[in-house]
């Protein structure tokens, strides 16, 4: 029988890296791994607690959802940066600071 | 200690530590690749979770199709997309990160001090659902049960996703396109 506290801690942990990847890094794409990390955090909170709604499985299916949820993000999020990359020559956000003229 | 309890720790260990190799590397390619032992492990964990249809997608979906599109991206944007890498290139910490390093970990002290003083293990509603059996069992079979729900009591929510699914992967295709100036 595993804790639920266990669970709980790697959510944190993987997280917290999510977290420091999107403050440190300056290249868009790494910065969508991060934001990846946290997600799966997010994700396995929503599966550790649907262990005890077996009947209502409320847990398990919104962690579909948001699995679903990430592929569109991640589907716009490269498209968005790809045509950033088109338009600047980079996708450092440190150096995408101006608008459209 | 049981094997469950011993694969959870090995499996939490794998995802952590592929995690934060991800986050110190410096090559982008070999980050991408680690980050798939990083899913791999968490769909453990989700099967340890008695999860098995959410690991199975997680498998699917992300190793198959988010990671692959995060690859096309990195080989799409050529080779100054590995400029920007270069230039942090240096000392272990460099000055620049410190700011995240410190942000990051306070953030993550102040969860798990969170996290020991709820004991989740000990949540009202947990043990009420421990106390009426509500609690699956690696016996179950769960699968029949998460297609009868999404169907009925899910349904609004499963076809509000499956819209936003499809305007997001239009409107992907329309923002990448090629346009006149480009």
């Amino acid at each position: 029988m595993i804790s639920l506290n266990d669970f709980l801690i790697v959510g944190a942990a993987l997280f917290c890296i999510g977290l420091y990847m999107l403050l440190t890094k300056r290249n868009a794409i790494q910065l969508l791994i991060g934001i990846e990390l946290m997600l799966n955090a997010a994700i396995l909170n929503l599966v550790a607690f649907g262990k005890y709604d077996k009947i209502n499985n409320g847990g398990q299916i919104f962690a579909l959802f948001a699995i679903v949820l990430a592929a569109a993000t991640t589907a716009v999020a490269l498209a968005i940066i790809l045509t950033v990359y088109r338009k600047y020559k980079t996708i450092d956000p440190g150096r995408i600071n101006s608008l459209k003229d | 200690m049981s094997l469950a309890q011993v694969l959870f720790y090995a499996m939490a260990f794998i995802a952590i530590a592929s995690a934060m190799y991800v986050a110190a590397t410096k090559n982008l390619v070999r980050g991408i690749f680690m980050f798939f032992v990083t899913l791999f492990a968490l769909a453990g964990l989700y099967v340890l979770a008695l999860a098995d249809f959410v690991a199975v997608t997680q498998i699917v979906i992300y190793v198959g199709g988010i990671l692959v599109l995060i690859l096309f991206a990195f080989m799409l944007s050529g080779k100054e997309t590995l400029n920007s890498l270069g230039e942090q290139k240096g000392k272990l910490v460099n000055s620049g990160k410190i700011p995240g390093l410190i942000l990051s970990t306070l953030f993550f002290v102040v969860m798990v001090a969170m996290i020991l003083k709820m004991n989740a293990d000990k949540l009202g509603w947990i043990q009420q659902s421990v106390a009426n059996g509500n609690v699956m069992q690696p016996t179950d079979n769960g699968i029949n049960n998460i297609g009868i729900n999404l169907m009925t009591s899910y349904l609004l929510p499963f076809e509000a996703i499956s819209i936003l699914l499809m305007m997001a992967l239009i409107g992907a295709a329309h923002i990448a396109r090629k346009g006149p100036e480009a």
